[in-house]
């Protein structure tokens, strides 16, 4: 793909203005890292707030006569009991109960359900939707409207400077707002195991919503290279990589995200599949890997038992700044998932030390009260 | 010192080229924190690809410059993988080749031609 037909998210300028390395990501140009790096703008993020513009993701407002019931036929969250004010992660789940993607679904008001998808996903997903709720709900995808991330321990006491009511909010609350003196949507979510707020506004604001929360010293603006190591360090999954549509959410260890009204209901797609895995066990189950020795192991590397018989893949991996070494994400059988089994992983052609670990690797930090 | 287009310098004494990546090419990987240097002992030629750099990001490979047997590693980009970022054309060398063939050293760009290089980039 040539820059020519790269999109550009309503910040591109401020972008380039800051010195970022612009790369594709989901078909836009997108900044991996500004001046700072990957290491310092991932330090950054953990010690003071970290901003992010994450607008290539797909927003979309569902309605219809009865939108949450509607949007459980493709999901296995409990949406019809999603309160006023409230956000839920869940899955798009297709007939065989793999993943067709991962989402925020919030009710920031009264109108209809406020969804975030993947940005590389969104054609795809909101495709889906019509497709599978044909009839029951019309999408209308918020292109005009950009999203940034503010993450970060300093995150709730610079937001709360310009949004005052943000600071009201716990973990996965959404409310619509008057925010920097425009409507926004905001979550206190985000993907990086801090605290921090994924902040919706008009893309016609978007230049000066950055502008003014970088205004904070507190605040840097982050790239997508340090996005991935801190949700690596987190223990997301990341889609496309960590989760595909052969894995179902038991296999990916998100049976979080199967309400157990849903799961006693049996009445979304793959429930059969699911069902089974949860009472059976999977054949295969994501874990975390910390790498005792050796090279990072990466996207693609073989995961070996101590006898060296190949048992898996590495999904996601790389350096862990937080950390100061190596982390992976992969699949392997139950029988060796256990935290603390000792393994191996294949990088060019050597077998380094790993061991099971538990995630997220670096405890995540949400406000879940005030 | 010489240059390749794949970013690696080299200097020559005695017949064994020290070899590592130019400040260029430090700069655009970022903060690197793992190299894997080649083995003492193994024979390399040009463009083979014979140690790895990995930054947070991504693993690249650097390629031979020259021909030859390796005959020292730079054992300290182990406990220090930063050293090549922080003086990458010095202290952050990462191999020795004791050259089989010296006149692929005088076909590398010097200095002055690699500078004219980037400049195109």
């Amino acid at each position: 793909m040539t820059d020519e037909t790269l999109k550009q998210t309503p910040l591109y300028e401020a972008h380039v203005a800051a010195g970022a390395r612009m790369v594709p990501f989901a078909g836009y140009s997108m900044p991996v890292q500004y001046r700072d790096g990957v290491l310092k703008e991932h330090l950054w993020t953990r010690e003071h707030a970290g901003l992010f513009d994450v607008s290539h993701m797909g927003q979309a407002r569902l309605r219809g006569v009865s939108p949450l019931s509607a949007f459980e036929e493709v999901t296995p969250g409990d949406f019809i009991g999603l309160g006023a004010g409230k956000q839920r992660y869940s899955l798009l789940l297709n007939k065989k109960g793999g993943i067709v993607d991962d989402l925020m679904g919030a009710r920031p008001d009264d109108d209809g359900l406020f969804v975030v998808v993947n940005g590389a996903c969104k054609d795809g997903d909101f495709k889906f939707i019509d497709n599978e709720l044909a009839g029951q709900v019309r999408i209308e995808r918020l292109e005009d409207r950009a999203l940034l991330a503010l993450q970060g321990p300093e995150a709730a006491a610079v937001m709360a400077a310009h949004a005052p009511e943000a600071a009201t909010m716990v973990f996965m609350e959404c409310r619509a707002m008057t925010a920097f003196g425009t409507d926004a949507i905001v979550s206190r979510s985000g993907y990086t195991g801090e605290d921090g707020y994924e902040i919706s506004v008009p893309a016609a604001e978007a230049h000066r919503v950055w502008a003014t929360l970088l205004e904070d010293e507190r605040v840097r603006p982050i790239g997508l290279g340090a996005r991935d190591s801190l949700r690596l360090e987190a223990g997301l999954p990341l889609y496309g990589h960590d989760i595909d549509e052969t894995t179902s959410p038991v296999e990916a260890v998100l049976t979080f995200a199967v309400s157990k009204k849903r799961r006693d209901a049996q009445d979304f797609p793959g429930a059969a599949r699911i069902a089974r895995e949860l009472a059976e066990g999977p054949s295969r189950v994501r874990v975390g890997l910390k790498i005792l020795e050796g090279a990072p192991a990466r996207e693609g590397a073989e995961i070996a038992d101590a006898n060296g018989e190949v048992i898996g893949k590495v999904t996601s991996g790389g350096f862990a700044p937080s950390l100061g070494c190596a982390i992976a994400m992969g699949y392997v059988p139950p029988a060796r998932s256990a935290v603390g089994t000792a393994l191996r992983v294949i990088v060019r052609g050597k077998a380094g030390a790993a061991e099971v670990v538990a995630t997220p690797f670096v405890p995540n930090r949400y406000v879940r009260k005030l | 010192m010489r240059f390749t287009k794949d970013h690696e310098w080299v200097v020559v004494e005695d017949g064994v080229a020290t070899v590592g990546i130019t400040a260029y090419a430090a700069e655009q990987l970022g903060d690197v924190v793992f190299v894997e240097t080649p083995d003492v002992g193994k024979t390399v030629s040009q463009g083979d690809s014979f140690a790895v750099v990995e930054s947070v990001k991504a693993a690249s490979d650097v390629y031979a410059p020259v021909s030859g047997e390796v005959v020292e590693a730079n054992g300290d980009l182990g406990d220090a993988p930063e050293t090549v970022n922080a003086a990458p054309e010095h202290a952050g060398w990462f191999a020795k080749v004791k050259l089989s063939d010296p006149a692929e050293v005088e076909a590398l760009m010097d200095r002055h031609a690699y500078e004219a290089y980037l400049g195109t980039l």
